[in-house]
């Protein structure tokens, strides 16, 4: 990388945060502190505006970087990917926007507990809501910390440090004083500009291939040394019978755990109806399937004109792979044109990571304040203090996201999403489902199903070879491993649903007819939705 | 396609017995016995009474099932097509790898074909919605909201008295 790069791409960072700093004081000029207005931004957004918002939330750089570098390295399995996290939105579309839109006022728990025993189940739903929040935060965190790191060409620990900081210094400032508004209007700003740099990128790959996607698919896989299995699965997950299983379970995890994400549920809190949730998914449904076409066309564009050997040269796990391309197509890493696309493409990536972060803050900050704080706090507090809750739960979030995402530097980003994403599969989406759907679940069911989900997927982690026992793992020295495969999913989300199952028909609890005709009326309708 | 009979179903279902006699025996029921307000800022007991009613009446458990008939078989559908493609794609990868035209094969046919099949799901549901259960949920909506009103209406007359 040349300091010309480098400086423009600096100048770049620096519009992006003077633009989103801008629209934070400008949406919270004149604000007046209400819960209505701080997590869901008055509820007045348009579906095309939440739509954008919920793309912006959605694809973050593990996406934008990862996916198309997954793609340059090991062709069609980084395609895999892709499939999940879009097919995964039928299931947030057919199942849970309109419904919790209408049930639900600006968290998950708002929608189990209105059918519950409230406090345990605000407890249990809240707690599951802030770990995948953490999980996924850490994530973003150390993937900003390397991206920045490798894009600004010091790959020092202090740089990435301060990245690490600075990102989270500024995620807290967007919520704390902006709220859902500036949260929302950030995510917006953002999915514009990864919109149009993915749009101008690939426009520049199938310039250069006249058009002709299989003559792309050829070079590609010429290039890769591979030849047509380059083209087919098997590259990355086609090892032995347990790799291919940990696949299974990845996959599983991407198309059930998007529909228990805490940042994107409470996305469906900022339109007035479940009519316009719905319109916002289909919106979203529509940038986020675009933008993962043109992850396909950019990952074997750089697959075939920068080069696997190249890419890999860049960064071991793909990640450069789109810069790197960038800088090819601007006309070569020396040129102007190189620098400029370059410049443009790495500020797209740190814009995508601010605004993903900025949004998981502010939903693990209503979680504490809405549901955790106001289920444990002593009776009488007043309730107009649970916004100013939620601001210092957002510094507090902020500071162990830091915090974490630092000792976590070296672990992998991809993983981590993955993780976090099969928490929220076991811990939500089961009490999610069962509470809409199902007439005789309890209480104790509900409870049963969030932490039979939680901690058998936080447990089989901690003895996955991903903790210990080989040489790539967070402590190679010990070996406590018992469970064979990194991503728990295809265990413990059958065991969140049989835990919710079970608490449920051994409980002497009758379940409220009348509160689930009420869920049942509302969430269908939209009677008495706030 | 069917969006006419779809309609007309609805609305019709709306404007049978039951609407008027929840409509009207409800009013009479308060005049006697005056619900108190639960403690503690709860909903009156009235109220679930209310959604109680609404979800045993037919049109409710039309827009119930019109919106069943359509999830149900496409969630199914949906995630067997996903869990078969995942499937294919670790343990056949050698089928997967067979060429169909040119470099394309079987896997990036399986793989685009999952993009359309979300896509044309989504188109579906979206105009299943529109079509068929929209209007009605709005109507029966607005039946919630007016019982509400009267329920409170009563209450006030009740409690000035």
């Amino acid at each position: 990388m040349t300091t010309e790069h480098q400086t423009l791409a600096l100048i770049l960072f620096s519009v992006f945060i003077a633009v989103t700093l801008g629209i934070t004081t400008w949406v919270s000029r004149n604000r007046h502190g209400s819960p209505e207005e701080f997590y869901a931004g008055g509820r007045l957004f348009s579906p095309m505006e939440n739509g954008f918002a919920i793309a912006g939330d959605y694809m973050s750089a593990a996406s934008f970087l990862g996916i198309s570098g997954l793609i340059a390295l090991f062709g069609y399995d980084g395609l895999l990917y892709s499939v999940g996290f879009l097919v995964a939105w039928l299931v947030v579309l057919f199942l849970v926007a309109e419904l919790v839109r209408n049930c639900g006022r600006f968290t998950l728990a708002d929608v189990v507990a209105a059918r519950m025993s409230e406090r345990p189940v605000r407890i249990a739903a809240g707690t599951s809501s802030v770990v995948v929040s953490v999980l996924y935060l850490i994530a973003q965190m150390v993937g900003a910390g390397s991206l920045v790191g490798l894009l600004l060409g010091s790959s020092s620990a202090a740089a990435r440090t301060l990245t690490v900081i600075g990102v989270g210094a500024l995620m807290v400032v967007y919520v704390s004083f902006g709220g859902m508004r500036a949260t929302t209007w950030i995510q917006i700003v953002k999915a514009v500009l990864l919109m149009g740099g993915a749009i101008t990128l690939t426009v520049l790959v199938l310039l250069r291939f006249h058009g002709n996607f299989d003559q792309l698919l050829t070079s590609a896989a010429d290039r890769s040394g591979h030849g047509a299995r380059f083209l087919g699965p098997g590259l990355k997950y086609g090892g032995d019978w347990t790799a291919r299983i940990d696949f299974m379970s990845l996959g599983l995890a991407l198309v059930l755990g998007t529909a228990g994400l805490p940042h994107i549920l409470s996305r469906f809190y900022t339109v007035p109806t479940a009519r316009a949730a719905r319109r916002s998914v289909v919106w979203a449904i529509g940038l986020i399937g675009g933008f993962y076409l043109m992850t396909i066309v950019l990952g074997f564009g750089a697959a075939a004109l920068v080069g696997p050997d190249a890419v890999r040269a860049s960064n071991a796990s793909g990640n450069t792979a789109v810069p790197l391309l960038a800088a090819f197509l601007g006309g070569g890493a020396g040129s102007t044109g190189g620098a400029v696309l370059f410049a443009f493409v790495a500020a797209i990536a740190f814009a995508t990571i601010l605004a993903v972060v900025a949004g998981i803050t502010l939903a693990s900050s209503a979680s504490v304040a809405h549901d955790l704080y106001a289920s444990l706090k002593r009776r009488h507090a007043r309730q107009r203090s649970e916004v100013a809750v939620a601001r210092a739960a957002a510094v507090g979030i902020g500071a162990v996201a830091i915090a974490l995402g630092l000792l976590a530097q070296d672990l992998n980003v991809a993983f981590l999403v993955g993780l976090a994403f099969a928490v929220a599969a076991s811990a939500n989406l089961p009490v999610l489902l069962y509470s809409l759907f199902w007439r005789g679940f309890t209480t104790r069911g509900a409870v049963w199903s969030v932490y039979g989900g939680l901690v058998p997927a936080v447990l089989l982690v901690l003895v996955s070879p991903v903790v210990s026992g080989s040489p790539e793992s967070l402590f190679p020295g010990v070996d406590f491993q018992l469970f064979p495969l990194q991503n728990p999913g295809i265990v413990s989300i059958p065991l969140g649903f049989l835990a919710g199952w079970l608490g449920t028909v051994t409980s002497g609890e009758e379940p409220d007819e009348r509160k689930h005709a009420e869920t049942e009326v509302r969430s269908l309708t939209g009677a008495g939705a706030v | 396609m069917d969006k006419h009979a779809g309609r007309d179903a609805g609305t019709i279902r709306l404007d049978d017995p039951w609407y008027d006699a929840l409509a009207v025996g409800w009013g009479e029921g308060e005049e006697t016995s005056p619900p108190s307000p639960a403690p503690g800022g709860r909903p009156a007991p009235g109220a679930s009474d209310i959604y109680l009613e609404v979800q045993r009446s037919a049109a409710f458990q039309e827009v119930r099932s019109r919106y069943r008939g359509f999830v149900v078989p496409a969630t199914a559908g949906f995630f067997l097509w996903y869990v078969a493609y995942v499937v294919a794609a670790t343990a056949a990868p050698g089928l997967m790898a067979r060429p169909v035209v040119g470099a394309v094969n079987v896997a990036m046919l399986a793989g685009l074909g999952q993009f359309l099949s979300t896509f044309l799901l989504t188109w579906a549901y979206a105009r299943h919605a529109r079509l068929r259960r929209d209007r009605a949920a709005l109507d029966l909506r607005w039946t919630v909201f007016e019982q509400e009103r009267g329920q409170e209406r009563s209450r006030a007359r009740g409690s000035g008295r």
